[in-house]
């Protein structure tokens, strides 16, 4: 490939941007060209190892020595490998350390005595490789358009407009057949428009509220002011029973939320102090002595919201800091979240236990287009 | 021809006779490639592939995609007893169970930090030195491709072991898909097979990321790799090196000896990181759960950009009709990046299409030569940092003890501020810098010796810059900006085309070349000296005359 161009194709150096200008000023003063000339390669030095017979042997003895370390290595790698036996998490670090040194000391020994090598001992002569056109020459594409056009005339492009039209069509339907198929991927809440599975939760009326934590019901003496809680939903009877206002489908085996159901289900309860709450007239009875009930899904982008701040009543996502305020409907304060923290109507029962008053009166979590 | 009968060239007779290799390797194995440090970046981005290739393969072995529900039982004691998905459990069995399961986990996770890290640098190297140009505009859509698929490939991957930090990221994934206008409920429930997290989805993701994203991959970085054999490497701009050659050493024997072994050596660094630095600890986030979330939680570098994006966007929504378009979610996390990703793909031909310039190059640009092009790129750069910044803006504000909110306040003005200063500090920096390349052509450089001439003058002595010097700072050439053209051509005939594109099109030329400086010219170093009446050394008059404008 060190061949010039050939002479034939004189287009094909006169395509590639030539960077020394053609020297159209040189009539006008013949000594100075319009650009620098190109000094061409410079002279090409030797190495060490070129001249020195013993850096050489040198050079080739450090890479043997590299490629015998090698191989050292990757014996260590057997041997940490079945020496180290895992039994607990520090053993399986150990090994995972040991076998990882062993083999990156035998990879990087390979690595550095390649290219020592190379550096050292190969030929080091830089070498010229001309470049070609990277287009076709005119005739060849003239030719292949030749082709490309007698073929179009073979198939009757031009003229055979209802049988290319046809065509065209069968193949633009092929796409929608393959996508159609895709629609099976919704394997469950089959019987339901994702607006409608998005818009309830397993809330229902009496439905007790249970600290997480421990699965226990709630009275509202339980909390003091400020005090958060992070609320799931009672879904079985005293005895353990499924409660039958449940759907059994919610739920798994051992009568527990389903990791579906939580993701929507879960409810941050506190404590607002009674001065500060700010509630709407239709709202005054979702609360119970100050204490009131939201959504823990964030209304952005669907994190579950942790922190509470007490000098503001302030809940914060840790995910993207939209900031919502429990004391005044958890309204958007900061942050990329649209929507307010939606409020669960909760009361007592005749125990004295928090319950709820119905589901969530609008959908939990980030916004839909069907959300309105 | 002498005929040796070695059983080299025995074996290698039988497979020419077969598949007429011979034809082809007498080509490529002397082919010349340049040497240059930055050529290494895109070999990084393709080494560390191999190595997720080998990794990957190897953690297929002992991982189970799926989401059914089982008690954790293995040695790592906190987590015993935990309900977990068959995912997590058989990630943590990979852990602290399987021999070598927890250093090709940790080699498989460095190694696609290095792929996306490799390949931005790569993409940077390529940009900068304008080596996107004809006739390489269609491999540098391709690698735009791969990194945007690398984001994805790299999202999946460790969205798989289901943990509380990545099932969170999931959440957030699902609630970024509800955002698509008209179509996002559906679009989110065919993803997860319904509500989330649902039974279908992490089964679903692994076929993404060990089939379809890879397969993608592996056919793309093929076709990159033809098409860097095809046109041959682009080469820096020097003595001996045209836009017609190419100089370096041939791929056999030394371009493999540097480069199999470099290959080690990427390969032996991410084994050593694999080895000692502790990535993704599962075990510390816990199995996904939907009620708690870790604060301070990070994703993976290269996701942190449009973290950033999402955090800084106010919440606007519109509802309309009964109808909820979420601007908010939906502008950041896909309009942004498709306009972003998109401008990339085309930058190629909008900058062709403004400099007029249809020649091949296969020269790389020294980027202060296209002030215009560095400073767009500086100023994509610092706009992609500093939404990687917000991206960790509550660790930011923790550690620096700043307030959260005056911290994204600040952020949504610096983003559109700063990218703007930082182009137009970036392109004076590179005039400047032409500036001095002129003038060391012209008048040498400082040798840092001072005379004092008999008349009492003391003059600095220049040093000459060599021929070789002066055609490696002065052999580009500097596009002049195209000028609108007359309405009409000479016989009056209107041309055809959109005015007010060509007016367009003259203003961005204005905008992008009209500030660029010519190189010197021999010409002007033969004035330069003539004006001092001195040969050389070169000495710096008492007043040093500003460099002539283009």
């Amino acid at each position: 490939m060190a061949t010039p161009p050939p002479p034939t194709q004189p287009e094909a150096d006169a395509a590639l941007a030539s960077t020394t200008g053609p020297g159209s000023d040189s009539q006008l003063v013949p000594a100075v060209p319009a650009r620098f000339e190109d000094p061409g390669l410079p002279e090409h030095r030797l190495r060490r190892t070129d001249t020195d017979p013993r850096a050489a042997k040198r050079a080739e003895r450090t890479v043997s020595l590299l490629f015998g370390l090698a191989m050292l290595a990757g014996v260590g790698f057997v041997v940490a490998y079945f020496a180290i036996r895992i039994t607990d998490p520090t053993s399986a670090i150990r090994s995972t350390q040991f076998t990882g040194l062993a083999l990156a000391v035998m990879l990087l020994c390979i690595g550095f005595g390649a290219v020592h090598w190379a550096k050292q001992l190969m030929p080091d002569h830089e070498q010229i490789e001309q470049r070609h056109r990277v287009a076709s020459t005119p005739l060849e594409q003239q030719q292949a358009g030749q082709i490309l056009s007698q073929g179009a005339v073979e198939v009757g492009l031009p003229r055979r407009k209802l049988l290319w039209g046809s065509l065209v069509g069968a193949l633009a339907t092929l796409p929608v057949v393959g996508a159609v198929p895709l629609w099976g991927l919704k394997t469950h809440n089959r019987n339901q428009t994702p607006a409608q599975a998005l818009s309830h939760t397993v809330w229902r009326s009496g439905m007790r509220l249970l600290k997480e934590a421990d699965k226990t019901p709630i009275k509202p003496s339980d909390l003091s002011l400020h005090e958060v809680v992070h609320v799931i939903p009672q879904v079985t009877t005293a005895q353990g029973h499924l409660r039958p206002d449940v759907d059994a489908n919610a739920v798994n085996s051992h009568h527990e939320l389903t990791l579906n159901e939580l993701a929507k289900a879960v409810v941050l309860l506190m404590r607002i102090p009674p001065g500060d709450l700010k509630e709407p007239a239709e709202r005054k009875n979702w609360s119970v002595e100050g204490i009131v009930a939201y959504s823990k899904i964030c209304t952005h982008v669907g994190c579950p919201i942790a922190l509470y701040e007490k000098t503001t009543s302030h809940l914060l996502c840790p995910c993207h800091q939209s900031t919502f305020d429990a004391a005044d409907q958890c309204k958007v304060v900061f942050g990329p979240a649209n929507r307010p923290l939606p409020q669960l109507p909760i009361t007592v029962d005749a125990q004295g236990y928090l319950i709820a008053q119905s589901d969530f009166t609008e959908p939990v979590g980030p916004s839909f287009p069907e959300r309105g | 021809m002498t005929t040796t009968r070695t059983p080299a060239s025995a074996a290698g007779r039988y497979v020419d006779a077969r598949l007429g290799v011979a034809r082809l390797a007498k080509v490529a194995l002397r082919k010349v490639f340049p040497d240059h440090w930055s050529f290494m970046l895109g070999e990084i981005a393709l080494y560390s592939f191999v190595v997720l290739l080998i990794t990957g393969t190897f953690l297929t072995f002992f991982f189970n995609p799926s989401m059914t529900e089982v008690v954790y039982n293995g040695s790592y004691v906190p987590l015993k007893g935990i309900p977990m998905s068959e995912a997590m459990n058989s990630t943590m069995n990979i852990s602290f169970d399987v021999r070598g399961g927890l250093l090709m986990r940790q080699i498989h996770h460095w190694a696609a930090l290095m792929f996306l890290a490799a390949i931005a640098v790569h993409m940077m190297r390529v940009f900068f030195t304008g080596a996107f140009r004809k006739p390489r505009e269609f491999n540098w859509i391709i690698g735009v491709n791969l990194f945007i698929l690398g984001i994805l490939e790299g999202f999946a991957g460790y969205s798989l072991p289901d943990d509380l930090l990545s099932g969170n990221g999931l959440r957030i994934a699902e609630g970024i898909t509800r955002s698509i206008p008209v179509i996002g409920s559906y679009a989110s429930f065919l993803l997860f097979g319904g509500e989330f997290p649902g039974s279908d989805f992490i089964p679903r993701l692994y076929i993404v990321h060990v089939l379809l994203i890879p397969g993608v991959i592996l056919a793309l970085i093929t076709a990159h790799l033809i098409m860097v054999v095809f046109h041959k490497h682009t080469q820096y701009p020097g003595p001996g090196r045209t836009n017609s050659n190419v100089v370096g050493y041939p791929l056999m024997p030394v371009y493999l000896a540097k480069a199999g072994g470099f290959f080690f050596l990427v390969f032996g660094v991410l084994a050593l990181l694999g080895a000692f630095v502790s990535i993704n600890p599962i075990w510390n986030y816990g199995p996904y759960h939907p009620s708690p979330v870790s604060a301070g939680s990070q994703p993976d570098w290269y996701m942190a950009f449009l973290d950033g994006a999402l955090r800084l966007m106010p919440g606007w929504e519109t509802h309309l009709f009964g109808w909820t378009i979420s601007w908010n979610v939906f502008v950041p996390a896909a309009v942004f990046p498709g306009i972003l990703f998109t401008a990339l793909m085309f930058y190629p031909f909008i900058e062709a299409w403004i400099s007029g310039d249809r020649r091949e190059h296969h020269l790389a640009d020294r980027p202060r030569n296209q002030p215009t092009r560095t400073g767009l790129g500086v100023a994509g750069i610092t706009l992609y940092a500093l939404l990687m910044i917000a991206g960790g803006n509550d660790v930011l504000a923790t550690l620096f003890h700043l307030s959260i909110n005056a911290m994204t306040q600040t952020l949504r003005v610096l983003v559109f501020v700063v990218p703007v200063f930082a182009f137009w500090l970036t392109r004076r920096l590179c005039l400047g810098l032409q500036r001095r390349d002129r003038e060391t052509v012209l008048r040498g450089s400082e040798s840092g010796t001072i005379i004092q001439t008999p008349s009492g003058e003391f003059v600095e002595i220049h040093t000459p810059t060599t021929p070789q010097r002066a055609f490696a700072l002065a052999s580009h050439d500097s596009p002049a900006p195209l000028e609108l053209p007359a309405a009409q051509d000479p016989r009056g005939v209107r041309r055809p085309g959109s005015r007010a594109l060509a007016r367009l099109r003259a203003r961005l030329s204005h905008f992008y070349f009209a500030d660029a400086l010519t190189p010197a010219t021999p010409a002007e170093v033969a004035a330069v000296v003539h004006h001092h009446d001195e040969p050389t050394p070169l000495p710096v008059g008492d007043n040093p005359q500003p460099s002539t404008k283009a």
